[in-house]
């Protein structure tokens, strides 16, 4: 049975269609990463799965319960980790911990309250108001509490935002030691190198589904072309190849220049004519899943304007 | 899975999770725990010795132009009343009229020069007293008791009391019993009063907030992601505030027996009980409203919007039976209403509870009417 297995989702707000036919299916143990633009949909897919919002068409299971009839059972069996952290400021830690461990109806509340505060660390800062928290310390406890009733899936919306890079690397850690233990994982995030942790990727842009695979095969589908440029004013060869027939990217990376394109032989037919610059050198480079999805952006037309 | 053990429904574990967490915000939240307090204690103190429907010693000018011993009579006679209290006195009708219109004085008494001797003619004297009606309750009370006063004086410094007598024995006697409130105080009726309006202020802003101050924080989006019925969530956030009552009730009826000695004639735990009714309407009135505003700000407007009429329309500040019909049927749908009735009749009249049954069931009407309300608009989801 795959932990979550939705088909067409749809989800309007007014005259927008936030979610636009969305399928997705997530086999147990497994981490999936979610990725795409800001307002595409990433939030109110999730919101879709944990119960939060009724989807308007579509149907699925999540954890083998229908997702509009028995979605009490879901949250239950879900833990939902928010973008924003949502739990309560003016509670302590600990008061925080004890509130969710009773909402579960987890006995006994001490015993499990304990156990959470050692696994994170935190027992000397028990009685210290959540609101006091860093960033990086509320993300720890947001995550400790949604993970307390020993949830079978985690949604986690935007994890790692604005959390320094030792902490995010602690928090994969724990992402990947839990989902070993069986936990399926749906975490949407804007940072290439979290996508590539993940065992599979979803891309989603407007609202709908543009590409699913591991990142090697999203990368494959996704049939581009990259060629590494180096030498002396490549800010004016930059603006040379700009608009030129098959350049669908040029971005600079640190000395060299990422030319990208979906038509192989108009772009080498455009590069040949910096042939004859003094000093500069084009050679075929691998095409990164940061060039994919900035492809994908360029792509798919914006339906909210 | 332990799931199954646990009723989807109703949980008093998980109820008793959000009452603990909400009684742990509300003792935080410093500065809302001493308005609980302090407010009522405020408005007491204010209204309970500000308002007065007999207002006594209104200002007044005295326009007299001879000093004989009728007119000294009349004027003691005005003074010894209480309601007038003579600042002024002038010579001319002009002086007075520019010191009625700048609010000076409320009333101008005037007495003609030929009054003493129209007395002793035994002519028909006349006296002109003009009332500032601007504010009608004002000046009602120290006109109505002109004519017998005036009477009564200019008979005795006549020297002729019998007469006064008998002319009293020759009229129509009207015997008039204030019962309740023989004294006609304005106390017995406002600080009862303002017990209702204190709670209906507090309670309905305090629950109002419930729901939306969890939408603005942020933290809604979690507590609908965890497994609390809309029950659990209502009575979770309701029923601390039925603490924050009691102790304001506490609070109230203290002062009402100790700073003004309003007299308790009914049953306490009568009063309390249908207090606790009223409280009740109240938080599922505030709670209501937290279902319907999105912000704190909204549900703040939507607070006063009932708050208002509850005051000008139920009988608080007005006599409700003044009021036209149309009127009357509106204060009906308001929880103070049947409240000021009760506490009222309760406090003043001993009544029992055959006497209040009719207003106990419309509480009780409001807080099913409310509750159901409430849960039919409980968002579960974020849609």
């Amino acid at each position: 049975m795959n932990a979550i297995e939705v088909h067409d989702l749809v989800k309007r707000f007014g005259s927008k269609t936030v979610v636009d036919h969305v399928s997705m299916s997530v086999a147990e143990g497994e981490i999936v990463g979610f990725l795409g633009p800001n307002g595409s949909g990433k939030t109110t897919t999730i919101r879709i799965m944990c119960g939060l919002l009724t989807p308007d068409e579509g149907s699925g299971k999540v954890l083998g319960y229908d997702l509009r009839t028995e979605s009490l059972r879901i949250k239950r069996e879900v833990g939902y980790m928010t973008q924003k952290f949502s739990f309560y400021e003016d509670l302590t830690i600990a008061e925080n911990l004890e509130f969710v461990a009773r909402l579960y109806g987890l006995r006994p509340v001490g015993r499990h309250v304990a156990d959470t505060l050692e696994d994170l660390g935190l027992t000397s800062r028990r009685d210290q108001l959540a609101g006091t928290l860093s960033g990086g310390w509320k993300q720890r406890l947001a995550l400790a509490a949604c993970i307390m009733h020993k949830p079978k899936l985690l949604l986690l919306d935007e994890p790692t935002a604005g959390v320094d890079p030792k902490a995010r690397r602690e928090f994969w850690d724990e992402i990947h030691s839990l989902a070993r233990g069986g936990l399926t994982v749906l975490v949407s995030t804007h940072y290439m190198d979290e996508a590539e942790r993940c065992h599979r990727i979803s891309y989603i842009s407007y609202g709908k589904m543009l590409a699913s695979g591991t990142v090697d095969e999203v990368i494959e589908n996704a049939g581009l072309t990259t060629f590494v440029v180096t030498g002396p004013d490549l800010s004016e060869v930059a603006a040379f190849l700009e608009g030129k027939p098959g350049v669908a990217q040029v971005a600079p990376f640190g000395t060299t220049l990422h030319i990208v394109g979906s038509d192989k032989a108009k772009l080498e037919a455009t590069l040949d004519e910096l042939r004859g610059r003094e000093g500069v050198k084009v050679t075929q480079g691998e095409t990164s899943l940061e060039d994919v999805f900035i492809q994908f952006m360029a792509g798919s037309k914006d339906n909210m304007a | 899975m332990s799931g199954s053990t646990i009723s989807t429904i109703f949980s008093f574990r998980r109820l008793g999770a959000l009452l603990m967490k909400e009684f742990i915000q509300m003792r935080r939240d410093r500065i809302t725990f001493a308005m609980m307090l302090g407010v009522p204690l405020m408005q007491l103190l204010l209204f309970g010795y500000a308002i007065n429907n007999d207002p006594k010693g209104l200002p007044a000018a005295l326009v007299a132009t001879s000093n004989d011993r009728f007119t000294r009579a009349m004027v003691s006679a005005l003074q010894v009343t209480d309601y007038y209290r003579f600042d002024h006195v002038v010579q001319s009708a002009a002086e007075a009229e520019a010191l009625m219109a700048s609010g000076e004085v409320l009333f101008v008494v005037t007495i003609p020069s030929d009054f003493s001797r129209r007395v002793e003619r035994g002519d028909y004297p006349t006296l002109l007293i003009e009332a500032d009606a601007t504010d009608p309750s004002a000046a009602s009370g120290a006109i109505s008791t002109l004519s017998t006063v005036a009477s009564q004086a200019l008979l005795r410094e006549q020297g002729m009391q019998a007469e006064a007598k008998q002319n009293a024995n020759d009229q129509l006697q009207v015997v008039v019993h204030r019962r309740y409130n023989p004294e006609g105080i304005s106390q017995y009726n406002i600080v009862p009063g303002l017990l209702g309006v204190i709670l209906q202020m507090t309670m309905v802003m305090m629950t109002s907030m419930a729901l939306t101050r969890e939408t603005e924080r942020g933290t809604m989006e979690n507590l609908l992601a965890m497994p609390a019925s809309p029950t659990e969530i209502m009575l979770g956030k309701v029923l601390p505030y039925l603490v924050v009552g009691a102790v304001q009730v506490a609070v109230v009826l203290t002062a009402s027996k100790l700073l003004f000695s309003v007299p308790f004639m009914g049953s306490l735990p009568l009063l309390l009980s249908a207090v606790l009714a009223f409280v009740l309407a109240l938080v599922l009135l505030g709670y209501t409203i937290s279902t319907m505003a999105r912000t704190q700000m909204q549900a703040m407007q939507l607070t006063f919007f009932f708050f208002l009429p509850s005051i000008l329309l139920s009988g608080f500040m007005f006599p409700y039976r003044g009021m036209p019909g149309w009127a009357q049927t509106f204060g009906e749908v308001l929880p103070l209403t049947h409240f000021l009735r009760i506490i009222r009749a309760v406090m003043l009249k001993g009544a029992d509870f055959q006497a209040i049954a009719v207003e106990v069931a419309a509480l009780i009407i409001f807080i099913f009417a409310f509750a159901g309300l409430a849960l039919l608009r409980f968002r579960r989801t974020l849609d």
